[in-house]
């Protein structure tokens, strides 16, 4: 989505012969997995046999069979249509947790950096103590005391997600913010904020997409791993990590209620670091 | 080292302003702790007794006050009934149990990485190397939550060869172990071997190979040495994240640890508790980075030789 834009930001080191944007068999099926993760999240609705919270007593924790292809789960709920709806919960907890950690973290770092004195010296201190601390601590910490709610899961995740793209930012404005394009924008009058926005930011885009491809999936696993010590989503919302948190308990007479979910985490999270290395081979300039 | 020292005393003030931000969040809670403790139906009188018990009128800065005083001199007790259990005394218990996990994990992870960064750089682009990094590639997408379900599944349920878990023997340890260092396996192996390779293009390495040193001693005492460095540098912050996974691990494993005493605080609203699981998190993770520290010097001499 916005990879296009990205990479016509870093066009000046991108002049030499043209290459793929994806190079390889590994990005492209990391790519596969995520179109078909963002489809399978858009398309729940239709896409799930049935609703995922339809109770069956009779049903509980079936093998897989014609009726529940993936089995049933506690209650008779279908695992199937449990994963179809988990997608979604995923893909907006990381989507929406990336986006938000991005955006906070990337004005806060160029700022520090652009500015410098006090206003760099205690974000960046605010931003040591954050990343003193495990950052699923964290955020078990802060969805235990807001409560279970997706939105909280999402604030959790961006009070310790946005760090490291404040760090990210902070270090390429220091070395951006004496170069001769910033001196002449300041000699034409431009202003503080106009340097920030329009001259520096677009340079950051690049390293920042990058970052962002792996904090997708770095969100979706917290999210998981949250929903499963019961800290995430509230229950009953169809989730992954939730559905494995169950299954565990039935590890005996029904695996698969633990086994499939946690596949769908697994093949996600492989998804997006397989798109993410290969954005990275492209995209960071450092990297060949 | 006196750099180290310096470090770690800012990591320490890191660690107390963790504590300030985490009793300044206890108090956003919504509901009264006291309905969460004695129930709603509780009489008039005991609700007062047990809000002064817990200071819970006092202002902020005395309750820290008091929770300083009472962690330093080990008093400090839980804040559920019966009130008379040392907070301390269920560290003591937990803590070792989490730093054992830790360490053996940290090792399964070591034995793992080594091997096959190692390999994996002295032929680049070979069989070894392909394997090393689709290790490398999939350990760290593996859910913890996943491969600790299927690791008991296959090793405990179908083949019967290991416990679950468990402290009486250490077989115990091997799958929450293994559940617990895979990720942390497959970053270092990438790390080590990437490291190894930058080394190998080192003039010192041509000047050992041109001394007709055999490969692999130019490999493993020239070459693996001096990548060891940047290893280390990132083990220290890897391992805070090997904390933060302990928790999840040791509910899988159902395992007594840090982990299990933190989740089990937070669901009885124990805040002294909480409070003081925050405290060691942050206080081993401060701990950890200064063995790193110390290990970095130890290893580098250039490190070593300036005071």
């Amino acid at each position: 989505m916005h990879v296009a834009p990205a990479h016509e930001t870093v066009a000046p080191i991108a002049r030499r012969p043209r290459r793929p944007i994806l190079a390889g068999v590994g990005p492209w099926i990391g790519f596969s997995v995520v179109v078909a993760l963002v489809l399978l999240a858009l398309f729940a609705p239709w896409l799930s046999p049935q609703d995922p919270r339809a109770i069956s007593l009779a049903d509980e924790l079936l093998g897989p069979s014609a009726a529940h292809p993936l089995g049933t789960a506690e209650n008779g709920v279908d695992v199937l249509a449990h994963v179809v709806w988990g997608a979604r919960v995923s893909m907006i907890v990381g989507l929406a947790s990336t986006l938000l950690s991005a955006v906070l973290g990337t004005l806060l770092g160029a700022g520090a950096g652009y500015f410098g004195g006090w206003i760099e010296d205690a974000l960046m201190r605010v931003v040591d103590i954050l990343l003193a601390f495990p950052g699923i601590l964290l955020a078990i910490f802060i969805t235990s005391v807001l409560g279970p709610s997706l939105w909280n899961v999402i604030v959790a995740l961006c009070a310790t997600g946005w760090t490291g793209y404040a760090r990210l930012a902070r270090a390429q404005v220091l070395g951006l913010r004496d170069r001769d394009f910033v001196h002449a924008a300041r000699a034409l009058g431009a202003s503080d904020a106009r340097i920030v926005l329009r001259h520096l930011l677009p340079n950051l885009l690049g390293p920042v997409v990058v970052q962002a491809t792996f904090g997708v999936p770095g969100a979706m696993l917290a999210e998981a791993s949250l929903s499963f010590l019961g800290l995430g989503v509230p229950p009953g919302t169809p989730s992954w990590g939730a559905l494995v948190d169950q299954g565990t308990q039935y590890l005996m007479i029904a695996p698969h209620v633990a086994l499939v979910p946690g596949l769908a985490i697994a093949v996600s999270v492989l998804g997006f670091n397989l798109l993410g290395d290969g954005l990275r081979d492209r995209l960071d300039p450092r990297r060949r | 080292m006196k750099e180290a020292l310096r470090k770690a005393a800012g990591t320490l003030i890191a660690a107390l302003g963790a504590v300030v931000l985490v009793s300044l969040f206890l108090d956003l809670v919504p509901g009264d702790p006291i309905d969460a403790i004695l129930g709603e139906q509780a009489r008039e009188t005991d609700r007062a007794s047990l809000r002064q018990a817990l200071h819970l009128d006092d202002p902020l800065a005395s309750r820290l006050w008091y929770f300083a005083r009472d962690a330093a001199t080990l008093e400090l007790r839980t804040s559920v009934p019966p009130f008379q259990d040392r907070v301390f005394e269920r560290i003591a218990d937990a803590l070792p149990n989490t730093a054992l996990l830790a360490c053996v994990s940290l090792l399964v992870a070591l034995l793992l990485a080594f091997p096959l960064g190692v390999l994996g750089a002295s032929r680049p682009g070979g069989k070894v190397d392909a394997a090393a990094s689709g290790f490398a590639v999939l350990g760290a997408a593996l859910p913890r939550i996943w491969l600790g379900p299927v690791l008991i599944l296959v090793f405990a349920i179908w083949l019967d060869w290991l416990p679950v878990s468990g402290l009486e023997e250490p077989a115990g340890l091997v799958l929450p172990a293994i559940t617990l260092g895979t990720a942390l396996a497959a970053f270092l192996a990438r790390m080590i071997r990437a490291s190894v390779l930058d080394a190998v293009g080192e003039d010192y390495v041509r000047t050992a190979k041109a001394k007709g040193l055999p490969g692999h001693v130019v490999l493993l005492k020239h070459a693996l040495r001096n990548a060891m460095l940047p290893v280390l540098t990132v083990l220290g912050l890897q391992l805070g994240a090997l904390l933060g996974g302990a928790v999840v691990t040791e509910k899988v494993f159902n395992y007594p640890g840090m982990g299990t005493l933190l989740l089990q605080a937070i669901d009885r609203r124990d805040y002294n508790m909480v409070r003081a699981c925050v405290l060691t998190f942050t206080l081993a993770y401060v701990a950890v980075n200064l063995l790193t520290d110390i290990a970095y010097a130890w290893v580098d001499p250039r490190v070593r030789g300036r005071k």
